[in-house]
């Protein structure tokens, strides 16, 4: 094996077919970006999955004078109505899935609205008796929650049970779709990539063929004939992953860490750490991806 | 060496067979000139010879290896036995004469220091070292053989096709490489050629095969041309 040699072959195709080959780059660059993006998302998806499902909590609000005459005929829930309820969470049958609960009557309801909704003008209109009283309830697997559900839906005096994670599911689902629509754009990419790729490659191998014939004629084998158009297509691969992945990081050190993170204090969000993580998915991809395309490219092209 | 036995060779967009019941047997050492018009199928039995086809229907061997049986990957190692020229010496433009012999080396993947020594050797011995480093475009037609033939015998061929290689050159050139195909042979080399140059055949008077219409009409030892059709 003469490297050199190689070596040499691969950077006259590199030069003698530039544009095609920065066409090739820029593809494979806007492509595994998307393809980074989406994997960013999922791992924000996660994050946030592991920190908000295990403060989400099960409410169970009582009816107040302002509720819908439909679950709440009788108004506001007398205060035996909360004692029925404390005493079931703390049964028998239901204390073994708790983990804790507390209650928040009207006025501490109100306090934590204030909090809430500082500066906006609903905090000004809002009266106490307006909130629901309710019991929060802090499972010990949060998976659960049908239980607590099931329990006191349509009980007199209870306006509604609710899941804090069916919003947080609503959440992410919008995230989910939003990562499925940047694969789904990666993959369109990413086939265009492994077509212009193709037609690079041929367009190498036909600015070559006088030396492809001559290695022909003398012996050279066929892998020895066709390394330089695989290795030119996978430089520009490389070339491309490599971009591709800078863009991960600035997006996560500039948007994620530089921006979001101030817009949006409470919530965790991906690090530089998870950009490392899918590097090297991506330098695989691209790496891959042109590696095939190119070797099925040229092996067409001297089968004829 | 060499053994052909009832040849055909037909290509599909054409309506007559190229080689039709060919059978030949060359031996180690021989120097055979295959004569004929053109289109009589001189080319269609070298390239069958260098397995750049398969031919129709019969069997080819070839230094022993069974060429209708011969798989494509292993077709490669058995190029290196042979050297091939053609009438437009077919050499890299943008490379020296001493850079296209190399490149016959590089890409069998012959060592740096082997490529060193051997193409200065074969540069010697068609007679052209001091045009080593000369480009394609700054040689006569008779160099640019020379280099051609230099390329094809570098890595010391058992066979040697020669497909025309005086069809683009004048007499007295031609003689030159008419010199030099025979030093190789002497050398130990089989050569075939294929040729249409009366002169050349009549005054050399080696082996001559004749075909005509993809038909050995003629397989003669120290003859000429034949007569004039
Ligand atoms: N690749 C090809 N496809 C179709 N017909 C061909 C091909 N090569 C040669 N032929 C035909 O085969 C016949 C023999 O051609 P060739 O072997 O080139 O003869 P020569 O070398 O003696 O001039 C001719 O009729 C030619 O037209
Ligand atoms: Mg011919």
């Amino acid at each position: 094996m003469n490297l050199k040699f190689v070596l040499s072959e691969v950077s006259t195709g590199l030069r003698k077919n530039l544009s095609m080959v920065v066409s090739v780059i820029l593809v494979t660059f806007v492509s595994l970006t998307f393809v980074g993006t989406a994997g960013l998302l999922q791992m924000q998806i996660n994050t946030m999955k592991n920190y908000w499902y295990d403060k989400a909590q099960v409410a169970i609000y009582l009816c107040t004078n302002t509720s819908p005459d439909t679950v709440c005929p009788q108004g506001e829930a007398s205060p035996d109505v909360q004692k029925t309820i404390a005493a079931k969470l703390e049964g028998a049958t239901l204390k073994p899935f708790i983990k804790k609960y507390y209650f928040e009557n009207h006025q501490q309801a109100y306090q934590t609205f204030q909090q809430q909704f500082k500066g906006n003008v609903v905090a000004k209109y809002v009266q106490p008796a307006q909130l629901n009283e309710t019991f929060w309830i802090s499972l010990n697997n949060p998976n659960q929650s049908a239980v607590i559900t099931e329990s006191f839906s349509g009980v007199t005096g209870v306006e509604q049970v609710k899941d804090q994670r069916t919003y947080l599911d609503q959440i992410f689902s919008i995230l989910n779709i939003a990562s499925l629509a940047a694969v789904g754009i990666a993959v369109l990419m990413l086939f265009s990539a492994t077509l212009l790729v193709s037609t690079t490659i041929r367009l190498s191998a036909v600015m070559r063929r006088r030396e492809i014939g001559i290695m022909r004629l003398v012996g050279a084998s066929n892998f020895y004939i066709r390394l330089p158009f695989v290795i030119e297509g996978v430089v520009a691969g490389l070339i491309g992953a490599a971009l591709a992945g800078g863009a991960v990081f600035a997006i996560v050190q500039y948007f994620v860490q530089g921006y979001l993170v101030n817009q949006l204090p409470l919530t965790s969000f991906v690090g530089l750490g998870d950009a490392a993580t899918i590097l090297p998915l991506l330098i695989g991809a691209g790496v891959v991806l042109t590696a095939i395309a190119s070797n099925q490219a040229i092996r067409r092209y001297l089968k004829v | 060496m060499i053994s052909i036995s009832n040849v055909t060779k037909s290509y599909p967009s054409a309506p007559r067979a190229a080689l039709d019941g060919v059978s030949l047997e060359i031996e180690k050492g021989e120097f055979v000139f295959l004569v004929g018009a053109s289109g009589s199928g001189k080319s269609s039995l070298m390239r069958l010879i260098l397995r750049e086809d398969v031919p129709s229907g019969g069997e080819i061997f070839v230094l022993g290896q069974n060429l209708v049986g011969l798989p494509n990957r292993r077709v490669p190692l058995f190029r290196r036995q042979l050297g091939v020229v053609f009438q437009d010496f077919r050499l890299l433009p943008n490379k020296t004469a001493a850079q296209n012999v190399a490149f016959s080396l590089e890409v069998i993947g012959k060592s740096a220091g082997f490529i060193a020594e051997a193409v200065p050797d074969v540069l010697r011995r068609v007679g052209l070292e001091h045009k080593a480093n000369s480009l394609p475009s700054e040689l006569s037609g008779g160099e640019q053989q020379r280099i051609a033939l230099a390329r094809a015998i570098v890595n010391n061929p058992a066979i040697l096709l020669a497909d025309e290689p005086t069809g683009n050159l004048d007499p007295k050139t031609s003689e030159e490489i008419m010199a030099l195909l025979e030093r190789i042979n002497l050398a130990g080399t089989t050569v075939i050629m294929a040729t249409h140059d009366r002169g050349i055949v009549d005054r050399l008077k080696k082996r001559v095969v004749e075909l005509k219409d993809g038909v050995i009409v003629r397989d003669e030892k120290g003859a000429g041309y034949g007569v004039q059709r």
